[in-house]
């Protein structure tokens, strides 16, 4: 079973991110960039399938150089090797070019599985599935939080608000994983020292066989036009206790649809 | 040439034990601490991260790495909690290295690739209730009769002797005397559950509460002549020749302590306001956080540079007792700004700094103590 995992450097969720006033993109220079969170569930996955079953998990990436860092934390965890696309005319792409990139890419790489996050947690699209499906002429299984290879079937539960649907695929087939699927395992020591040793392959626009002028920020499908900081936090609800207390704090959480 | 920055590799290490750490550790250690309770479940993990066969080769079921990585570890574990990193670092340092440095080669066959996945861990039976550091003072005996070393005595403030992963406990112990008089001394390993080697209960401890310390006794305790670690007499410098290196240990582990004094109070001096503002914004909090941060800094850079000079093969004695002293003082002076910066809230068991206070004043004992560090450091300087 082989399988390629696609893996995206993102600012941490954790800390401040922002925008580059000067054409309105992701600010990734100054930002604290780790690996898609949600990215290293679909790692995990995908390694627990090739320890029960064999076969190889290469790591696909396209980002700035610097996104060797989240390539190197893949491979520490134990993928086999990876392919990193990286090419300065992909800066400022929207998520249609970015696909057209991968989709070349793993146009070049033998799968019999693609496994990537629900979701990556800057731009928060979860569009990536769905695009791949449609350029590579696969099944899309996405949001799984269970998933079973039997033979040359995938099948996945998607999670649902209220549940999940049972969902199956002949391979070849791109599958994303929600965080509720696994526990990613921490790199090891020894997987941190085999790391610097495994093949990482890179990529340019040519070697794809893609125009420099189809990806980018100039010729890009969406732009972001302006943006705002999020407004400092309001002062809350106050409820005043006037016997119905209770009903009425149920009523707020149910209306928030905490309950 | 002057570069302290990390490798990549010692860079990714030192993050994820940051992430196991906050992730790992942090949700659940202050329950196991006030329980005086051994997390072997969490000592399990991360033995499965490797942190115990850090500076052993694989051949042995090591990591590969080196002993600054060991202490780039420690640091980060500190940095949270002292007693799982206490744990870590005797675990490699007592229980592995002795072995790995004196022991025969089956002897490293049989134990390092369990103590180094973390699966077992060993300790080390030096200290006596009689003395520390005093080697004369050994009164644990070990005679040899029929092919087996017949050991009689007991051990004080043993640490990870008595866990559910412990598997043996490497003593000294009286085994003759020298030609030119003196007590012969001698270390010997004892796997744990051999008739006539008991292990007490914990002791109450002020700090470092979730890690192992036991007393040890020995009655008639009968193990195999082979299992002499080294050379029969030279136990006791065995041990004082890895004992520089632990220093080094010691003062990450204090860094470690002293930088998470820092993390904690930027935190809390954020968060709590008073007289309608962070605290944060008042000059005196301001300047007692910055002098913590300096100080942490500053004990980084005298563990960095003994590390440095231990890895070049040079000798580092003196710079692991300037690192040793200064980063457990300034371990102890952080735990006690930390608690002041947290006010009342200090002095509650909820809070990791109130940890801290109780954990600190140990660093500045174990390992050799700050008299025994400036001690050291006078005479080779050539004072007195």
């Amino acid at each position: 079973m082989n399988i390629v995992v696609l893996v995206k450097q993102v600012p941490d969720s954790g800390s401040e991110r922002k925008l580059d006033p000067a054409d309105n993109t992701v600010a990734r220079a100054a930002a604290d960039n780790v690996i898609n969170e949600m990215d290293e569930y679909a790692i995990e996955e995908a390694l627990t399938i090739k320890e029960a079953q064999g076969g190889e998990v290469t790591v696909l990436t396209v980002g700035p150089d610097s996104a060797t860092d989240a390539i190197r934390k893949a491979l520490s965890m134990g993928a086999d090797k990876a392919v990193h696309v990286v090419d300065d005319a992909i800066h400022g792409s929207c998520a249609v070019q970015t696909s057209a990139v991968i989709a070349a890419a793993l146009g070049q790489m033998e799968y019999d599985l693609v496994m990537c996050g629900a979701e990556a947690t800057d731009a928060q699209l979860s569009v990536m599935p769905a695009l791949l499906a449609e350029r590579l002429g696969l099944p899309q299984l996405s949001g799984a939080r269970k998933v079973t290879i039997e033979g040359g079937t995938a099948k996945v539960e998607r999670q649902t608000d209220g549940g999940f649907w049972a969902l199956e695929a002949p391979l070849p087939a791109i599958i994303s994983t929600w965080d509720t699927i696994n526990e990613p395992r921490y790199p090891s020591f020894k997987g941190i020292m085999a790391a610097k040793k495994k093949p990482v392959e890179t990529r340019s626009l040519a070697d794809l066989g893609l125009d420099a002028g189809s990806v980018g920020l100039a010729s890009a499908t969406s732009k972001v036009l302006d943006f705002a900081g999020r407004p400092p936090k309001g002062e809350g609800v106050k409820v005043t206790d006037e016997g119905d207390g209770a009903q009425k704090f149920v009523d707020y959480l149910a209306g928030q649809k905490i309950v | 040439m002057l570069d302290y920055r990390l490798s990549d590799e010692t860079e990714s290490l030192r993050t994820t034990v940051r992430e196991f750490a906050q992730e790992v550790i942090a949700p659940q250690i202050g329950e196991f601490y006030e329980r005086d309770e051994f997390p072997t479940e969490i000592v399990r993990q991360m033995g499965e991260l490797g942190l115990f066969g850090l500076p052993f080769p694989e051949e042995y079921g090591g990591g590969g790495g080196t002993y600054f990585d060991l202490c780039v570890a420690l640091e980060e574990l500190a940095r949270v909690d002292s007693s799982m990193a206490i744990t870590v670092e005797a675990g490699v340092s007592l229980g592995a290295m002795p072995i790995f440095r004196f022991g025969t080669e089956e002897q490293k066959r049989e134990w390092l690739p369990r103590l180094c996945a973390g699966e077992a861990l060993g300790a080390f039976g030096l200290t006596e209730a009689g003395g520390g550091s005093d080697a004369g003072s050994t009164r644990t005996t070990a005679r040899l009769e029929d092919g087996h070393w017949v050991i009689n005595g007991s051990k004080a403030f043993i640490t990870n002797s008595g866990t559910d992963l412990t598997e043996l406990v490497t003593v000294t112990a009286v085994t003759g005397d020298k030609p030119q008089g003196g007590k012969e001394i001698s270390a010997i390993i004892v796997p744990s559950g051999t008739p006539g080697f008991s292990v007490g209960k914990r002791y109450s401890k002020v700090g470092w509460n979730a890690s192992d310390t036991r007393e040890l006794s020995f009655d008639d305790c009968r193990v195999p002549e082979e299992n002499l670690v080294g050379q029969r007499g030279r136990g006791f410098a065995q041990f004082l020749s890895i004992l520089d290196e632990g220093r080094i240990a010691i003062s990450a582990l204090s860094v470690g302590l002293a930088q998470g004094c820092v993390d904690e109070s930027i935190k809390y001096a954020a968060e709590r306001e008073a007289f309608g503002q962070p605290i944060g914004r008042n000059q005196a909090i301001q300047f007692m956080i910055a002098d913590m941060e300096v100080r942490a800094s500053t004990a980084r850079l005298a563990y960095y540079r003994a590390a440095e000079k231990m890895l070049r093969g040079e000798p580092f004695r003196r710079e692991a007792s300037i690192a040793k002293l200064y980063s457990s003082e300034v371990a102890m002076d952080n735990a006690r700004y930390a608690t002041q910066v947290h006010g009342g809230y200090g002095f509650m068991n909820e809070f990791p700094v109130g940890r801290f206070y109780r954990d600190a004043k140990i660093l500045e004992i174990g390992e050799g103590t700050s008299e025994v560090q400036r001690m050291l450091i006078a005479r080779d300087l050539g004072v007195g």
